[in-house]
């Protein structure tokens, strides 16, 4: 199986100091590669190292079977293109200018640009939705807008991989999604390959074919989502002492409320997870149920109830869980329901609510 | 919404064509008017036919031939050559250095250059050894490249525009200082020649003198010429002129080369001359409006011409017969410029 991209025993670091030992990527054309891990593990040296602005410590780096330390400057620019965090540097340059600087690697002696390069830059443009801020200062723009112009500027150059770092982390929620989309469509359009690093779990679990997690010495993990994304990984690879990360769901929830709980709530169907988190605010244990755990409201409560009674997924409840919850009510002075109706499918819920207000406790 | 055919060019890069083309226009009169001043006014005027008769080689007169022949216009070539050279070297330095009040003069590349002229002018001297404008010229790039290195190791270690300026000057002032304990020691006769030298002055160029300048700027704005592509990438940060396949060692490598060539050119004829070098390129970018270099380039070049000319024709007449020296005018009209851009800088990097 031949890869498109390749790195044999690669190791990464400054000044001879390998950071990142022994790592081995294989990715075939079109697919896309997110680095995660935690703040300053190593990612934008390991994308520095593979865009040849670092010097490899060992090992090798190839590009279609041919390896990049064999490779000329222009072949290099013609073949890669990157987005790192380093801002460009201009002066009087609208965003046009800075989109054609990309091609740059394709120009002549004097770098002016013919009616071909100006129909790339005009495809570029359009590509990441900037037409109207094109004769804008470059300088003079959002944070948002420029990341689109900086993409611009790298489909310019005819890449076939394309090297971001955290091209995502400034943007607003809009601009994460639609620069996200972008790359997707890239990929699909031209079959490019595109290794990036980025922060946020859940868009990564979204977007990459290929998820690379860096943590110490080496890498700790190379898979595809589902593989990585497994429970509890997360909090590991980051060290997350407080608070949690549901990986099946990409949920992130705060550190649970401690103490004995008073307070029982009835849930299901999604209602709960405001009250849960209402409660975790006012620092308020609470016991939940009973919920079924492919309910909507099964994760939040997982990460902030005291306790919960839960039952298996597509089971009726039971009778051991029944009693468990009433028992639970019984040593809470105060109940909050949720559900304003029930369903037929949950008369157990019901029989909780009938049962508190018969044992007068405060019902909410 | 106009509705735009793919590949059309836009009335935008239309109108920066005619703002381009407007800007070397201008630039190119005002330095033919200059010019025709320049060889007017002096000591001596001489009137426009007077002049034409003479070059046009029917004039009679034999003063006006030689002013016009042995004086004014060896001079107004050296003005026109090494103001350009030097505002091309501001530019280099400002590319290199990613900092926009980078010049020779402030670095203190032209005082490095004086020391070592001096040193090596006093030297030869006390021994009645003739000095040619080569000597010179290669004595004025050992010093150059000497200040250059210094400024290089400390540009490392001080981070920030200010600092590295503040680091240059403090070069200059050494350099300066040495200079003039070589100078108090010489001989009384060359005391004269090298004092007015080394406080900068376009004054008694010869024809040898032009000759010699014209092959070593030309060839050098030459090879500038041939780096603006990589210049443009260059000007992006290093991080993306590397991606873009620019081989960044090499390419700093020639900027200094070739910025020190410039200077020592100017410093061996003309001493060191102030603030032409940050000033021009900043003027000139104002009136081009880009930064592209294969514009900024012949036009930084054209601009301190004109700079210079202008400059010079002040510290001719301004106070005639007596002349000022050439730095005490360019620092006047320069230095504004400076104070503008750091100001416009402050304002650009708190916004």
């Amino acid at each position: 199986m031949g890869y498109y991209f390749k790195t044999e025993k690669m190791s990464v670091g400054y000044q001879g100091r390998p950071l990142i030992q022994d790592i081995e990527i294989g990715l075939h054309k079109g697919e896309i590669l997110t680095l995660i891990g935690p703040n300053g593990a190593g990612k934008s040296t390991l994308l520095k190292s593979i865009a040849k602005q670092l010097k490899l410590i060992g090992g090798a780096v190839y590009l279609d079977k041919k390896e990049m330390a064999q490779m000329s400057g222009t072949e290099l620019s013609q073949r890669m293109a990157v987005v790192f965090t380093e801002k460009l540097k201009t002066e009087l340059m609208t965003c046009e200018d800075v989109v054609a600087t990309g091609r740059h690697p394709y120009t002549g002696h004097f770098g002016i640009l013919s009616k071909e390069d100006y129909l790339i830059i005009e495809e570029a443009i359009e590509l990441v939705h900037a037409a109207e801020i094109r004769n804008q200062d470059f300088t003079k723009i959002s944070d948002g807008q420029r990341q689109r112009v900086m993409l611009a500027r790298a489909i310019c150059q005819e890449p076939e991989i394309l090297i971001l770092d955290e091209p995502t982390s400034f943007l607003d929620v809009k601009y994460k999604l639609e620069f996200l989309s972008v790359l997707q469509e890239l990929r699909i359009r031209k079959e490019l390959t595109v290794i990036m690093s980025i922060h946020e779990l859940e868009l990564a679990q979204r977007v990459s074919d290929r998820i690379l997690c860096v943590n110490g010495e080496y890498v700790e993990r190379f898979g595809k989502p589902d593989e990585i994304f497994q429970a509890g990984y997360i909090k590991s690879l980051f060290g997350i002492k407080t608070g949690s990360f549901d990986e099946e769901n990409g949920i992130m929830e705060l550190e649970p409320s401690r103490g004995s709980a008073d307070i029982f709530v009835i849930a299901g169907g999604g209602s709960g997870r405001s009250t849960y988190r209402k409660l975790q605010r006012e620092r308020k244990a609470f016991i939940t149920g009973i919920i079924h755990e492919n309910d909507l409201d099964f994760p939040t409560a997982r990460a902030l109830a005291a306790e919960m009674v839960s039952v298996k997924a597509f089971e009726p409840v039971d009778k051991i869980a029944l009693e468990r919850a009433k028992k639970a009510i019984d040593s809470c002075s105060k109940v909050i329901c949720c559900r304003k109706t029930f369903g037929s499918l949950e008369i157990a819920n019901k029989e909780l609510l009938d049962y508190a207000r018969q044992s007068k406790k405060v019902v909410e | 919404m106009r509705i735009k055919k793919k590949g059309d060019v836009s009335t935008m890069q239309k109108s920066r064509k005619y703002r381009y083309v407007w800007a070397f226009v201008f630039l190119g009169v005002g330095a033919v008017i200059l010019l025709v001043l320049n060889i007017c006014i002096g000591s001596v005027s001489i009137i426009l036919p007077d002049i034409l008769r003479t070059l046009a080689g029917q004039g009679n007169n034999g003063t006006i031939a030689r002013i016009l022949w042995d004086i004014r216009l060896p001079r107004i070539m050296a003005v026109i050559i090494l103001g350009g050279g030097l505002a091309l070297a501001g530019y280099l330095l400002q590319a290199f250095f990613h900092n926009p009040i980078a010049g020779p003069f402030v670095l203190g590349i032209s005082s490095g250059a004086k020391m070592v002229v001096a040193l090596v002018m006093v030297f030869l001297m006390g021994k009645s050894i003739r000095i040619t404008s080569a000597d010179m010229i290669i004595a004025a790039f050992v010093g150059a490249m000497l200040s250059m290195g210094f400024v290089l190791l400390l540009s490392r270690r001080v981070k920030g525009m200010s600092m590295l300026v503040v680091s240059g000057v403090m070069i200059g002032y050494i350099c300066s200082a040495i200079t003039e304990l070589v100078v108090t020691f010489a001989d009384d006769a060359d005391i004269v020649n090298l004092h007015n030298w080394s406080q900068g002055s376009f004054s008694g160029m010869t024809w040898e003198n032009v000759k010699v300048m014209a092959v070593v700027v030309t060839v050098t704005f030459i090879a500038v010429f041939l780096f603006s592509k990589s210049l443009s990438a260059y000007q992006l940060g290093e991080v993306y002129a590397q991606n873009l396949g620019i081989n960044i060692r090499l390419l700093r490598i020639w900027l200094v080369i070739l910025s020190s060539i410039l200077s020592a050119c100017i410093v061996a004829f003309a001493g060191p001359i102030s603030f032409v070098g940050i000033a021009s390129p900043h003027l000139v970018k104002k009136l081009l409006g880009t930064t592209k270099p294969i514009l900024m380039i012949p036009a930084c070049f054209l601009g301190g011409s004109v700079f210079c000319l202008l400059c010079d024709l002040i510290a001719r007449t301004i106070l005639a017969p007596t002349e000022l020296s050439i730095s005490t005018v360019t620092a006047i009209f320069g230095a504004p410029v400076v104070l503008w851009v750091m100001a416009v800088h402050k304002k650009e990097r708190a916004a």
